[in-house]
């Protein structure tokens, strides 16, 4: 399979980057689409120009690092796959394939392809998060919850925070992912007492990072490779709404203790 | 701390959607009446007359309700305003090929859409409320001729039925849209399918559009005004 790649290339986060085109040669369907990048970077190594930058881990779909935007889809055109998931039968020789970065300013650029999420940690780190006191483990079923909870939160919780709902997203906006956190916990018993700060924090990090807001077009849901659901954008807006309401700040107390 | 806590409230893109929200619904709520009030033209003058004599029972009343949607249709235009600004600015560096996949041609235009109705709002207030705009002959409280005047010249109904068409996309997208903002939707496996918007939206578009058209087919005939007849 012969294809044209134009890829985006910029060498720092300060550089002007731009869209160089790559011919490619002997793609094989059954490649992957890192495979294929493995191979131009192959091929730019030998020829003495510097290879591609682009981030990748697991290469299964599970880690979220690979994270490419495939001629204007995040993660490209198969749906529930991730960029390592995606194989080259997806494509037809003679095709042109625009591959660029996320865009978005609370995910600064590094180089080429990868860019910074960390903005995603520190959202989870304002209150993705429950309290667990220390002690002796405790029993696994000692609190009982619903399997229709229980299914919920997981569809949640299967979010590898790769970022491709705020790539997606014609605002930038990190509600998928806000959302999924703030579901798969607030789902469960555990995440009870912690439910509304968490939400309040999460909203307000999610705001400081410089993302945008939700209009619900729904390409955030279009594009996760996990499929999660705008639903839980629906309910992150409802906790944020209750805990707004009723979420009093803990008074200062003196003599902490 | 009561004005922090608001605030924060109104400083945050979920706060600003949720104010989007309510004051949407007062729109759609509102929207909904003057449709069916507007329908009285084709019962004629006299009814039209009455309707006006109606809505102004009580005038504290209706300048509470007045007031009430000028301050609807200001924070939803604020919020719009400032959530458009933040959202541009979470992306300065445009996709060389963006290819979107489910997104609506009305969830796309509604930003345009809305200054549109924006712009409409003031005219069709100069219009049709004052008399000042583009209204031939108009007699305080005969809405019925104003409105035959008033929408005789193509070009001013025409300017309505587009503003109508704006206003059925922003219905087809907000009123889906605003029970998903204020977090109250059932959980759905098709979260994007909205039958109950499209129905609405083409009631609303249907029902205001009738009155432009009938003028324009000349459904409305010349009456004499209720109010000269009363002697006012």
């Amino acid at each position: 399979m012969r294809l044209t790649l134009h890829v985006w290339r910029q060498s720092g986060p300060n550089a002007t980057g731009k869209l160089e085109t790559y011919p490619m040669d002997g793609i094989e369907a059954d490649m992957s689409f890192l495979e294929m990048f493995d191979l131009l970077n192959e091929k730019l190594t030998l020829e003495g120009k510097e290879p591609v930058a682009f981030a990748h881990d697991c290469r299964e779909g599970i880690c979220g690092s690979c994270n490419m935007m495939i001629s204007g889809q995040a993660h490209g055109p198969w749906k529930g796959a991730t960029t390592c998931q995606l194989h080259m039968r997806a494509f037809k020789d003679g095709d042109e394939i625009w591959v660029e970065p996320w865009r978005a300013k609370a995910f600064p650029m590094i180089k080429d392809l990868v860019v910074d999420r960390s903005a995603f940690d520190r959202i989870i780190q304002a209150g993705g998060y429950i309290s667990v006191n220390t002690g002796g483990a405790r029993d696994a079923n000692e609190i009982l919850i619903g399997k229709e909870v229980v299914d919920e939160s997981m569809d949640a919780a299967t979010c590898i925070g790769c970022g491709a709902c705020v790539a997606a997203c014609p605002n930038a906006s990190a509600s998928l992912f806000t959302g999924a956190k703030i579901t798969h916990l607030g789902l469960l018993p555990q995440g009870q007492p912690e439910r509304d700060r968490r939400a309040l924090a999460m909203v307000e990090q999610m705001d400081i990072e410089g993302f945008g807001h939700c209009t619900l077009t729904g390409e955030c849901q279009e594009a996760c490779p996990k499929e999660i659901s705008i639903d839980v954008i629906k309910r992150m807006n409802r906790d944020y709404a209750v805990a707004a309401a009723r979420y009093v700040e803990p008074k200062e107390t003196a003599g902490a203790g | 701390m009561h004005m922090s806590y608001l605030a924060r409230f109104w400083d945050s893109t979920i706060g600003k959607k949720i104010v989007m929200a309510i004051t949407g619904i007062v729109g759609v709520l509102f929207v909904l009446g003057h449709m069916s009030g507007n329908l009285l033209m084709f019962k004629g003058a006299e009814a039209m007359h009455e309707y006006a004599l109606l809505l102004r029972t009580s005038m504290p009343l209706l300048w509470a309700a007045r007031l009430g949607l000028i301050a609807a249709v200001a924070l939803h235009a604020l919020a719009a305003f400032q959530l458009t600004q933040r959202s541009n600015a979470a992306r300065p560096q445009k996709y060389a090929k963006s290819a979107p996949q489910v997104t609506t041609f009305a969830a796309k235009t509604i930003r345009y859409g809305g200054v549109l109705l924006l712009a409409f709002i003031v005219f069709h207030i100069l219009h049709m409320t004052l008399g000042q705009v583009a209204a031939p002959g108009f007699v305080h409280l005969d809405p019925y001729n104003n409105v035959r005047q008033g929408l005789a010249n193509p070009l001013v109904a025409g300017f309505y039925l587009l503003a109508m068409g704006a206003l059925g996309m922003h219905l087809y997208h907000g009123t889906w849209a605003v029970f998903r903002t204020l977090g109250v939707a059932r959980p759905s496996p098709t979260p994007l399918k909205r039958r109950l918007a499209v129905v609405l939206a083409a009631v609303v578009v249907l029902g205001f559009a009738a009155i432009p058209l009938g003028a324009l087919v000349g459904a409305f005939p010349e009456a004499p005004s209720p109010v000269m007849a009363e002697g006012h």
